[in-house]
């Protein structure tokens, strides 16, 4: 974490009169916290090796809105997502990526009926088109043999039917892929979503991420890889939990790409 | 004097069909509670889930073993209706067998309900044991009256069954010594090992069993139809449109209130007038009520929802509130609003149109531990064989108690206010934002 990346912005595009290929939207965990930066990071040096003209909206970007949708705070949300629309109708913006299930679920669906319609992807979708254009190559490095499980993003996975993106990329890293006992559109939530991250859980006999953490290590993974910065942090400290994280680690999977290529 | 059955017959299911439209009615004027919402849109796709996730049961064999032994029971029970419309036309017309005349295609109908009639009573069994013997969590769970409706159920089926396949035993029993109005027809291949414990009874007796289970069994149909009104086995029905007004967004789409998008765009726009007055002399409307506090306050197809749950609990197994012990159940999330809505439609029966009995769906049915233990993962929704979305209630009341009540955890409140002053749920200096590209 310890290097500066380039990162353009769209006010420097749009002051050099030029518009990128795609919006890249950080969104506030890949900003703020400290375990998504290195997504975020990660991330970058996969657009910027595969030569993709991208630009961030930097400091004029904000919530998407969606923790405060999912509890309830309606009000709020079209106060995020109609300032948010107004900034990206203002650049023309038509292409967004970004590395949050959760802003992608919420720029992809709830911002079109409030005047926000763009294409929207989720970065391993992305990676995934990347790699079919020939764009991005993904080979197993460092990660070849390893024994990965995927854990479902319930706003990638069952929200969207989003599941095989994320493990095409993993299987072209020539690792031996591992699911566990309920994956895809039977994918347990890591705890996270509808604002949970935010709140202590309600009373209960376990948490969420425990539950599903032991899903994971039933496979016995060297690494259990994520597409959510949410579920990461869940899983991250599931593993704490179970004190494996010497023997286990918790990667997304832009990170395992770019880390297989040393970049 | 000869056509008293025949009368009798006809009275009986009047009278039954009567009293189960009276109650089809009220539904659906118990469903129109709900607020407006528009599914008329999409109608090939909407077809296409009908014909699919209801008639065809693409949901229920997601869990193979009840999957298709649900299956077994439905095809039954829709199979053997045609015998029905036959039992029908002959106890209005006081006929026998009508349909005999169609000849072998008459012997496969009637040897095909057999072999189902048998394969339902199985089914049934193996559905008793679960319910009552096996450890399932889901219906174990079950106390009082939502269990002993699982079971009457079964009942009515293994008691309708056995009539059935009785008067068939007896029928043939009939035909074999040639017994007047008995005239071959039929194929047996279920009741004609039944029909041997029957050897030796006189033509009278055997004439008496016959018409008994004949007439116990439509009475039985009749009564099962009432039933069904007071039972969590509407679904039989309500699947139909409930799959059909389905919501076809994708899951993780949740609608944006009108109401709000108004007051956001009129704060959004630089030309409203801040001192807008109503035109006219149009009284001041009454503010629109954000979210849900009680059944009225959902929209009518959350209500269709909550009349179509049939309480299997595949989606309180699937929800990670609940199998980590909290309080929530997608269930009983559906179970509650049903209970209110019916508790809500007594209440105009009696006095005509609604008077307050200071009771709501919020606190005095769902509590809001329950609403805030759910993660919005979807999995209820995606586990219903129905197309129910407990999920959508869920978000509802929570928007009722942040909107109206200011009612949210501290936490949440914490987080909303960050979002409010600095657009990220923590709090970050917006300012800050591509700090991470420099760190």
């Amino acid at each position: 974490m310890s290097e500066a990346v380039k990162v353009p912005t769209m006010a420097e595009y749009m002051a050099e009169g030029k518009m990128p290929e795609v919006l890249f939207w950080v969104g506030c965990a890949g900003s703020f916290d400290d375990r998504a930066k290195k997504i975020t990071k990660a991330f970058v040096k996969l657009l910027h090796s595969s030569k993709v003209d991208f630009a961030v909206l930097g400091t004029e970007e904000s919530c998407t809105g969606d923790p405060a949708k999912r509890s309830g705070n309606e009000f709020l949300f079209q106060m995020q997502a109609v300032t948010n629309i107004e900034v990206m109708n203002a650049y023309e913006i038509k292409k967004v990526v970004t590395a949050c299930p959760h802003c992608f679920n919420t720029l992809k669906n709830e911002y079109p009926s409030l005047g926000g319609n763009y294409e929207v992807m989720h970065h391993t979708q992305f990676l995934k088109s990347l790699l079919d254009d020939g764009r991005l190559t993904v080979e197993g490095g460092k990660f070849k043999g390893k024994r990965i499980t995927f854990h479902d993003p319930c706003y990638l996975g069952r929200a969207n039917n989003v599941y095989e993106a994320p493990r095409e990329l993993l299987q072209k890293l020539e690792v031996e892929l591992t699911e566990m006992k309920r994956s895809r559109r039977n994918g347990l939530c890591c705890g996270a979503g509808g604002a949970q991250m935010f709140k202590e859980p309600e009373p209960g006999n376990k948490d969420v991420n425990i539950e599903r953490t032991e899903d994971a290590l039933e496979t016995k993974p060297d690494i259990i890889a994520a597409g959510c910065p949410f579920c990461n942090t869940m899983m991250t400290d599931g593993v704490k939990n179970k004190e494996k994280e010497d023997s286990i680690e918790v990667l997304d999977v832009a990170e395992l790409i770019a880390n297989a290529q040393d970049l | 004097m000869q056509y008293i059955p025949n009368i009798i017959f006809v009275i009986i299911l009047i009278a039954g069909i009567g009293y189960f439209t009276k109650n089809v009615r009220k539904l659906i004027r118990n469903i129109k509670l709900g607020k407006d919402v528009d599914r008329t849109d999409n109608k090939k796709e909407r077809f296409n889930n009908m014909a699919r996730i209801a008639l065809g049961q693409s949901k229920m064999v997601r869990r193979p073993i009840a999957g298709i032994l649900h299956i077994i029971v439905y095809l039954g029970f829709i199979i053997i209706n045609i015998e029905v419309l036959e039992i029908i036309i002959d106890g209005i017309l006081g006929t026998h067998r009508i349909f005999a005349f169609l000849g072998g295609l008459y012997d496969f109908l009637i040897g095909s309900f057999e072999v189902l009639a048998l394969l339902v009573l199985v089914s049934v069994f193996i559905f008793w044991i679960r319910r009552n013997v096996i450890n399932i969590r889901r219906f174990k769970t079950l106390k009082g009256w939502p269990k002993n409706d699982g079971n009457i159920i079964l009942y009515f089926e293994v008691v309708l069954m056995t009539l059935f396949l009785t008067m068939n035993a007896a029928d043939l029993q009939l035909q074999n010594i040639g017994a007047d109005h008995y005239a071959k027809a039929g194929a047996y291949p279920i009741s004609q090992f039944i029909s041997p414990l029957f050897n030796g009874m006189s033509e009278g007796s055997l004439v008496l069993l016959e018409r008994g289970a004949w007439w116990l069994h439509i009475i039985g149909i009749l009564i099962f139809l009432n039933y069904l009104y007071f039972s969590k086995h509407l679904h039989i029905l309500l699947a139909f449109p409930n799959t059909y007004y389905g919501d076809l967004n994708p899951k993780g789409q949740m609608d944006n209130l009108k109401a709000v998008t108004d007051e956001v765009m009129l704060m959004m726009d630089p030309n409203a007038d801040p001192f807008a007055a109503p035109a006219g002399d149009e009284p001041e409307a009454e503010p629109e009520k954000f979210g849900a506090s009680d059944v009225t306050d959902l929209n009518w197809v959350q209500l269709l929802n909550s009349y179509t749950c049939t309480e299997c609990g595949r989606c309180t197994s699937e929800c990670p509130a609940n199998q980590t012990g909290k309080k929530l159940s997608p269930r009983k999330i559906m179970m509650d609003t049903r209970d209110r809505l019916q508790e809500v439609g007594d209440n105009i029966d009696k006095n005509g149109s609604f008077v307050d009995d200071g009771k709501q769906l919020l606190n005095d049915y769902i509590t809001t531990e329950e609403l805030w233990a759910c993660t919005s993962c979807n999995a209820c929704v995606e586990a219903c064989p129905v197309s129910i979305s407990p999920l959508s209630i869920i978000l509802d009341m929570r928007r009722y108690l942040v909107m109206e009540q200011s009612a949210a955890p501290m936490d949440l409140n914490n987080m909303m206010s960050n979002i409010e002053n600095n657009g990220a749920p923590w709090p970050f200096n917006q300012m800050d934002r591509l700090n991470w590209s420099q760190e």
